[in-house]
């Protein structure tokens, strides 16, 4: 039985590579039962969009630009 | 500057022009500098996306934004300077980043790996509200900022230029559960100061 702080490995790590099988399934399960694991692992996938928006220029302009150049 | 140099036939691609280009200047500076924190360093990547924009112009399609372009157009000369300036960074200073790591987990986790009851994470609103406010733009530049710089460095290698963690370890010379472990440290320290810094937090029954 994983522990929510391993769940919080887990998550991160399923952003990076591949889970084995058995991973998977104790992940699943935890997070059915854990809705402070689940939201974690929600925020994780938020997270990923959001930077992904950031580096493709997809932010709303967050400085005037500099007047000394 | 004041030339426009959208080519013939592309005059139904509004949006092209040095002056354009340049107004982004100051917002390709700040991901550049995020990424590579030194001034100098991002300086030279954002000119020469600008040149190298201003070369290619003719390939700017015009269906994305100029912005888009150009920060794929960054975004490609940042990952070609990580790959030439290969191992810059050692593992001890990657391992060692962030000592208040021990004291940040004691006080989200109970001793038997339970998220405590103010710790326990509650869901967050719909993002692509909180990314049309410019507001929530600074608080995630700040939090980026706040990252140990290494951490930063492999979060934004990973999520801002979509490379492979193997890559990324195989560049910084780590080992695979280094980088793992790094990535997760990244993630939850910056879901922690997104959390703070707008206002998401709050906890949730498990």
């Amino acid at each position: 039985m994983l522990t929510c702080k391993q769940v919080t490995e887990l998550c991160s790590q399923e952003m990076d590579r591949q889970l084995r099988l058995v991973e998977r399934l104790s992940l699943r399960s935890h997070l059915m039962m854990c809705s402070g694991c689940s939201n974690y692992r929600r925020q994780l996938f938020t997270l990923r969009e959001v930077a992904r928006a950031y580096a493709d220029g997809r932010a709303v302009v967050t400085s005037a630009p500099e007047p000394s150049e | 500057m004041s030339v426009s140099i959208a080519p013939p036939g592309r005059a139904d691609k509004p949006g092209f022009s040095a002056e354009a280009l340049v107004s982004l200047r100051a917002d390709m500076l700040r991901f550049a500098q995020l990424q590579l924190r030194n001034r100098e360093t991002a300086e030279d990547m954002v000119q020469e996306a600008i040149e190298g924009a201003l070369r290619n112009a003719s390939s700017f399609a015009g269906n994305s934004s100029l912005k888009t372009w150009v920060f794929a157009i960054l975004r490609n000369r940042i990952v070609d300077h990580l790959r030439q300036a290969g191992r810059t960074v050692s593992m001890s200073s990657l391992v060692d980043d962030g000592d208040d790591w021990q004291e940040r987990v004691e006080a989200m986790f109970t001793e038997r790996g339970h998220w405590r009851d103010d710790s326990r994470p509650a869901p967050w609103p719909d993002p692509e509200e909180s990314m049309q406010n410019r507001q929530f733009w600074l608080v995630f530049e700040t939090c980026l900022d706040h990252l140990p710089e290494n951490t930063g460095r492999v979060f934004m290698m990973r999520e801002f230029l979509g490379l492979e963690a193997q890559e990324i370890c195989a560049q910084l010379g780590i080992s695979t559960s280094n980088c793992h472990v790094i990535l997760h440290r990244a993630r939850l320290k910056l879901r922690g100061c997104m959390g703070a810094g707008w206002g998401y937090s709050g906890g949730a029954k498990c």
